[in-house]
């Protein structure tokens, strides 16, 4: 029990971390990546709650297309964020 | 912009693991977590890390938005036929459960691995929202590849 606690405490704490530095790169293929490890990192944290099911749909949906997506997305435009 | 060949090596090396790993999703849908919506998820997935991993003209020979949108179609069709199918007695009725022939063998009493060749029509209709949902969104991605086409077009 304390062992799940403590594995919470961490996924919960990367997740705070993998957001900060998705609006904190100026590399935007670095923040999608990000954005991808918080995607896994959320379906890691669903499969702790014994939810799996979400966990899958997260893992599919949220960590692998909508990281190509914003991909193909950055290869239209400009990969580095410019300071106005 | 290209992909380097580590990249390319490696997503040619994965794809048909994700594959299968989808379809495993798909097919064992009424016996473990999962089911047609996380399978086709899966799967398009392992069509986005091709289309991400290569070239828009090495690709788009066999992933076209015409047969990504053909397989969403046939996919709705068959889940509204085989619900309509049961029409006899009811909408939705599961007509294939227990009858023996595929998906039909009747489920063994208490706790069991589980068998695969049961559960009626729920296979059959997990296989079609796998295909619709494999469908829907692997026209997104493509649409987004060719508004990306479009306009390295219009820059070069």
């Amino acid at each position: 029990m304390i062992a799940e606690e403590v594995m919470q405490f961490l996924v919960l704490a990367s997740l705070i971390i993998t957001a900060y530095l998705s609006i904190k790169f100026k590399d935007l293929i670095a923040c999608a990546i990000s954005l991808g490890i918080f995607s896994f990192l959320l379906s890691l944290e669903y499969y702790i709650l014994q939810a799996p099911d979400v966990a899958i749909a997260e893992a599919g949906i949220g960590a692998g297309l909508t990281t190509a997506i914003f991909i193909l997305a950055i290869r239209g435009t400009e990969r580095r964020e410019v300071e106005e | 912009m290209k992909m380097s060949k580590i990249v390319r090596t490696q997503s040619g090396f994965l794809y048909p693991f994700i594959l299968i790993f989808g379809l495993y999703i798909v097919i064992h849908g009424h016996l473990t977590p999962g089911g047609g919506f996380q399978g086709g998820a899966v799967i398009a997935t392992g069509f986005a890390l091709v289309v991400v991993a290569y070239e828009y003209k090495d690709v788009r020979k066999w992933i076209t938005a015409n047969r990504l949108s053909l397989a969403e179609v046939t996919g709705l069709l068959a889940f509204i036929i085989t619900a309509y199918l049961g029409l006899g007695s009811t909408f939705f009725r599961n007509w294939l459960a227990n009858s023996g022939s595929i998906f039909g063998s009747r489920v063994p009493p208490g706790i069991n691995p589980g068998n695969l060749n049961t559960g009626g029509v729920l296979p059959v209709m997990n296989l079609a929202v796998g295909l619709e949902v494999l469908g829907g969104l692997g026209v997104i991605i493509v649409y987004m590849l060719n508004y990306l086409k479009r306009g390295e077009e219009s820059a070069g």
